[in-house]
């Protein structure tokens, strides 16, 4: 029974890893109804940033909060300049752009910053949590943060009226402009918060996993896991998707023999698979119906 | 909550391309053949094995281009249905002493079963969920593979050996040489297979699947069938690939077969102009020489030179070298009436 308490604490842990990419990958289908394969390395290079600034001597929420600002700009400037043209191609034009930025970031990340592993820290320190073996400081400090940003974003959803604007651009586009929604720039403001997300997302991760150009790739793929377990409309349940997918991630490799760090990738296929077969909706997603 | 999306303004999957211009004419047909037929006479070993690779990516692409153009259905996950066929043609030549040619087959057929089976519960998915979900495939392949449990016979981490072929009937020529003609020939097969599928009773109906799913349905067509049918065709003429890959490369190991690959593949055939059966051909060379020419630019920067070149082709000729193609026929059709 211990076993099982400490290994659900474990999970509990990784998948706010997890949960912090899911959130940025919801927040982009939100706005275009796309997977935006190139999000892990767009969190990836605003790690870099923050690291970079912190070599130079800022202070760790300085650098922080001035990636933060970076992340939201260049993503915006990225919807601009490459998606925006793109908006009314078909989806395959779109993956092949994804696709694209994916490899610019990550060979620019690694002529920038070279591909060594880097040491990253953390503001919450690495003492056991509350005497716990099994959960650092920095990982309570994870969970604390992907949960106030999951408060955060519903409050601005719910009580902002760029929040509700932003709902209307996203579920019905047409009807939302006949009201004076400016929609193209709700895409734009969209990506802007997936990517400074999807930072704070990389500023968590970095501590655990290290810094390097190819950091995201398994968590990429795992946050994916997540956000289709929770549904792809909605932030909490891409947060609690997280969680869940962390949790499970850590009991399968316990209780089941011969499942170890070797079959990681597997799983994540086997889930996100599952999910999508038995339930495509996810657990707290939007159900559409398609009028023809 | 349920929210209601107007089937009809949505962005479509891709874009439906006419039948007629899925294919070359006879006559450029011809000439094509020719050209692929006289060149390996003239140049060194190295560049034979290199056109071997174009014609090993060109079939890649081309049954990734059946799946795509044809159906309209998404695949990011090539590189495992290449890596099974790799594998198959590699086990089979190396443990049950099977000839080379008698592997590409059976590595077709099982890579067919294994793409119809995928393609059960791709079914239910479209555009980016099965984007993602062929993604997620394409990323757990290199892991399945280094499995301790199958190491006996792929050889783990380590991979196999393969041994190259003899021309045969003591034919004097060198086996780069021999391998060319051969994979050429199988080429040639599976091209001639997949026009002619196109332009069947089973085509109609993956184009038709394509352009509308729910009216292909009124039709009387059996979109379930059709659907997993196409992922096996493309799955089984990628596998045949493999196979001829794992003889041309002599190698096969889990790590040569990740994301990456699937990646290069994708975009081939969006290079090459997404159901244009020929430009395969043109994508694959994309992504076996670009890299190179990106590598020569600037060596760190070969990834965003490659991306940069992506989002060029993107926006300035959106079909590919389909386009391209159309340009310069009626150009040189302008030419001629003056």
């Amino acid at each position: 029974m211990e076993l099982l308490i400490n290994q659900v604490l474990a999970g509990i842990a990784t998948g706010a890893i997890y949960a912090c990419m899911a959130l940025a990958v919801v927040m982009i289908y939100q706005a275009i109804d796309q997977l935006n394969f190139a999000q892990g390395e767009m969190a990836m290079f605003s790690t870099f940033i923050s690291w970079q600034l912190m070599q130079w001597g800022f202070p760790y929420w300085w650098a922080f909060l001035i990636t933060l600002a970076f992340s939201f700009a260049a993503g915006i400037a990225i919807e601009r300049l490459l998606f925006k043209p793109l908006a009314k191609a078909p989806i395959l034009t779109n993956v092949a752009g994804f696709i694209a930025l994916f490899a610019i970031i990550n060979s620019v990340a690694g002529l920038i910053w070279d591909f060594t592993i880097k040491q990253y820290p953390t503001p919450f320190g690495s003492r056991p949590f509350l005497g716990s073996q099994l959960i650092s400081t920095h990982q309570a400090g994870m969970i604390g943060v992907t949960v106030l940003l999951l408060i955060g974003l519903y409050f601005f959803f719910q009580f902002t009226r760029i929040g509700l604007a932003m709902r209307a651009a996203a579920s019905l586009p047409e009807s939302a402009r006949l009201v004076g929604i400016n929609t193209s720039w709700m895409i734009a403001l969209g990506w802007g918060m997936a990517a400074a997300i999807g930072s704070i997302a990389g500023m968590m991760i970095a501590p655990v996993v290290f810094l390097e150009p190819n950091m995201m790739g398994g968590v990429l793929i795992y946050g994916f896991a997540a956000a289709v377990l929770g549904g792809l409309t909605s932030p909490l349940g891409a947060v609690v998707g997280g969680f869940l997918v962390g949790i499970f991630e850590n009991l399968v490799g316990t209780y089941i023999p011969g499942v170890g760090n070797e079959l990681k990738l597997p799983i994540a296929l086997a889930l996100i698979i599952t999910v999508l077969v038995v339930k495509p909706a996810g657990l707290f997603g939007r159900h559409i119906v398609k009028r023809v | 909550m349920t929210a209601i999306q107007e089937v009809v303004t949505a962005a479509p999957v891709v874009e439906a391309v006419p039948k007629k211009a899925m294919t070359l004419g006879f006559g450029t047909s011809l000439a094509m053949l020719a050209l692929l037929i006289i060149v390996p006479l003239f140049v060194k070993n190295f560049i034979i094995f290199q056109l071997t690779m174009l014609l090993i990516y060109g079939l890649a692409v081309l049954a990734l281009n059946i799946l795509t153009g044809g159906s309209g259905q998404f695949s990011l996950g090539q590189s495992a249905f290449y890596a099974v066929g790799a594998y198959t043609s590699a086990i089979l030549m190396e443990h049950a002493n099977i000839n080379y040619a008698l592997t590409l087959p059976i590595a077709g057929i099982i890579c067919f079963a294994f793409g119809f089976l995928f393609g059960q519960p791709a079914l239910r998915l479209s555009g980016v969920y099965l984007a993602l979900a062929t993604f997620a495939l394409a990323t757990a392949m290199p892991q399945l593979l280094k499995l301790g449990f199958f190491e006996p016979w792929t050889g783990g981490v380590q991979g196999l050996v393969v041994t190259k072929p003899d021309a045969p009937f003591g034919l004097p020529i060198g086996q780069d040489m021999w391998l060319y003609y051969f994979t050429l020939v199988v080429t040639i097969a599976i091209y001639i297979f997949s026009v002619n599928l196109l332009r069947s009773r089973s085509g109609r109906a993956f184009m038709a699947i394509r352009d509308n799913e729910i009216a292909a349905s009124a039709m009387g067509i059996d979109v379930a069938l059709y659907k997993t049918l196409a992922f096996g065709v493309s799955a089984g003429i990628t596998g045949v690939a493999g196979g001829l890959g794992a003889i041309a490369v002599q190698f096969v190991a889990p790590d040569s077969y990740t994301i990456t690959l699937a990646i290069s593949l994708f975009l081939g055939m969006v290079v090459g102009g997404v159901g244009w059966l020929p430009g395969s051909i043109v994508g694959s060379a994309f992504i076996i020489f670009v890299p190179n020419i990106a590598e020569g630019i600037s060596k760190g920067l070969s990834g965003a030179v490659f991306g940069v070149l992506l989002f060029l082709i993107i926006f300035l000729v959106p079909h590919g070298a389909r386009q391209v193609a159309l340009v310069s026929q009626h150009l040189i059709g302008k030419l001629r009436k003056n």
